[in-house]
């Protein structure tokens, strides 16, 4: 009960992304579904941020967690970097050609 | 400061709904994936920004910055040497590096939190969070080895059964576990919940057969964003619960519609079975008509309109370029080229889409299946490349065919179809194709880029 007094906002904002993701996403059309797969790939690199914050938090002698948390910005820039530069670079070819 | 934290997530936040919006239109997609990639930089430098102090050791920056330096050159060269028939390995592998970031960050939380001071919800989203994460990472690995051909399927009853055990052990374990049955540290049982859910995400993608790679991908895919919404729970961050959500929709909405496109249900896919034939199989004599390349040219040159149904076999044989270049020479007579693609005619959604506009197809000759079969009596000539079970009218009008009940392009109401094909063998569903015994319908045998590239040398010549 507490929890949900807690986050009450946040479980307001999780159903209405829902519904609004699901709407705007919808309207993808079925040719760029490659790219709105990899994008949207990419937007998930986003845990990057949280990865960030643990990182700063654990202590410089907490060789463990700090291996851990290394691991994870790497996994998640990699998410990143590698889902926006490759979906810029398959809708370099659908752009319209002269 | 901490308000321009917020405004500045809340700008993160718009950027990827923008950027998703804009990848309604072909033209505008490059602009929304820009504008995406500049909201999460925003992100990742208002984060570093908030959390960095004094008393943040160098050691810690050091790792960080360095890991982000690697990630993003990686990242870049990878995105570079990819070719595009390889686009599902990759991004399957993006995936889990998405899913290993999220299980991580739940185990270090673990490691660094106070389990008492800790409220139950709290600890119930890292879990969701780890084992979400842990399978999306395995799975991901998995489907990507199986796409790159090297792990082969493994049907057996062991595999499905252990599956379904594990499942039900990571779905009850947090219960007992919160119960104070399982006498245990909360750090120890989120390493016990990370293995058990890593050997499932291995266990649940190894029965599902090639043919259901799309499927698998687009729910890994999701996972992956349900994993990154919770770990936002977690840190009452916005930019990440909205990312993590739309992802998850994306991710669902293009299951549903793969599972649509081969009419196969999402239990189905799962447990790895494929529907079987409920009558036996009445192999009707087929009058199989043959033409030639030189016919085919002919054909395709006289026609005003013609269409193209390229299905996965295209993109093996390599001939999405030599496919472009037939399209050009038809252009040059007046002929009118477009390609009619099935939903589920590459590896990943989509696939096909972006194998021929590689080939230098314009994105206004792609059409889309139902917008096909409106205007398909218009059609004087179809050139099915590749593609087998998409175009077989069994599936709308034989109840006991295995394929039934699929949509399909129904090339058998043009005017003439060629079917390109390597030998008289059967599609993926090893069901007999009824299209080839049609009067309108001929068969070109022999391998699709080797007799491309003679009907293009063809119509060079006239």
């Amino acid at each position: 009960m507490y929890f949900i007094n807690q986050h009450i906002q946040e479980i307001y904002f999780v159903i209405f992304c829902v519904f609004i993701g699901i709407e705007v996403i919808a309207n993808v059309p079925a040719i760029l579904h490659t790219p709105l797969m990899s994008g949207a790939n990419a937007i998930s690199g986003v845990i990057l941020v949280g990865a960030i914050i643990v990182m700063l938090r654990v202590p410089a002698d907490d060789y463990l967690n700090l291996t851990l948390g290394g691991i994870a910005v790497f996994l998640g820039t990699l998410n990143i970097s590698g889902g926006f530069f490759v979906t810029g670079r398959m809708l370099k070819m659908f752009s319209p050609k002269k | 400061m901490y308000a321009i934290i917020e405004v500045g997530y809340l700008v993160a936040t718009l950027s990827f709904l923008g950027g998703l919006k804009f990848m309604s239109s072909p033209k505008n997609a490059k602009t929304g994936n820009l504008i995406a990639a500049l909201g999460m930089v925003l992100a990742v430098v208002l984060t570093f920004i908030a959390a960095i102090t004094a008393t943040v050791p160098y050691t810690n920056l050091i790792i960080m910055l360095l890991a982000i330096a690697v990630g993003t050159v990686i990242g870049k060269r990878l995105s570079d040497k990819v070719e595009m028939t390889g686009m599902p390995q990759l991004v399957s592998l993006f995936n889990a590096t998405g899913g290993g970031c999220a299980m991580l960050l739940g185990l270090v939380e673990a490691n660094q939190m106070d389990p008492f001071a800790t409220i139950l919800g709290n600890k119930i989203l890292l879990i969701a969070g780890l084992i979400t994460g842990a399978v999306a990472l395995t799975g991901s690995i998995i489907a990507e080895r199986k796409l790159a051909g090297k792990v082969k399927d493994r049907r057996s009853k062991t595999v499905i059964f252990s599956a379904r055990i594990l499942l039900g052990l990571m779905v009850l374990l947090p219960w007992f576990y919160f119960l104070g049955i399982i006498p245990i540290g909360f750090t120890a049982f989120m390493y016990v919940l990370a293995t058990l859910a890593m050997v499932y995400g291995v266990l649940f993608v190894l029965p599902i057969g090639g043919a259901d790679m799309p499927v698998v991908i687009s729910l890994l895919n999701s996972i992956t964003g349900i994993a990154t919404a919770f770990a936002g729970f977690v840190y009452g961050n916005k930019a990440m619960i909205a990312g993590g959500i739309f992802v998850g929709a994306a991710g669902i909405l293009l299951t549903i519609l793969m599972c649509k496109a081969m009419n196969r249900s999402l239990m189905k896919v799962l447990a790895g079975t494929f529907k079987k034939s409920k009558t036996a199989a009445v192999e009707e004599e087929q009058d199989i008509k043959e033409t030639s390349v030189s016919e085919t040219a002919l054909s395709l040159s006289f026609a005003q309109k013609v269409a193209i149904v390229p299905g996965y076999g295209l993109a093996v044989a390599q001939a999405q370029h030599i496919c472009g270049q037939l399209q050009q020479l038809l252009e040059k007579r007046h002929v009118e080229v477009d390609y009619i693609i099935h939903p589920v005619a590459g590896r990943m959604p989509g696939h096909m889409n972006v194998l021929l506009a590689e080939a230098n197809v314009e994105y206004s000759h792609l059409k889309e299946m139902d917008e096909g079969n409106e205007n398909m009596e218009r059609y004087d000539a179809v050139l099915v490349i590749g593609a087998n079970d998409v175009v077989n009218p069994a599936a709308e009008n034989n109840p006991g065919s295995p394929v039934y009940g699929m949509p399909i392009i129904r090339v058998y109401k043009s005017k003439q179809v060629i079917v390109m094909k390597r030998s008289r063998g059967k599609g993926y569903a090893g069901v007999q194709n009824d299209l080839f015994g049609l009067d309108n319908c001929s068969i070109l045998f022999g391998d699709a880029k080797v007799s491309l590239q003679e009907i293009v040398n063809q119509l060079k010549l006239v």
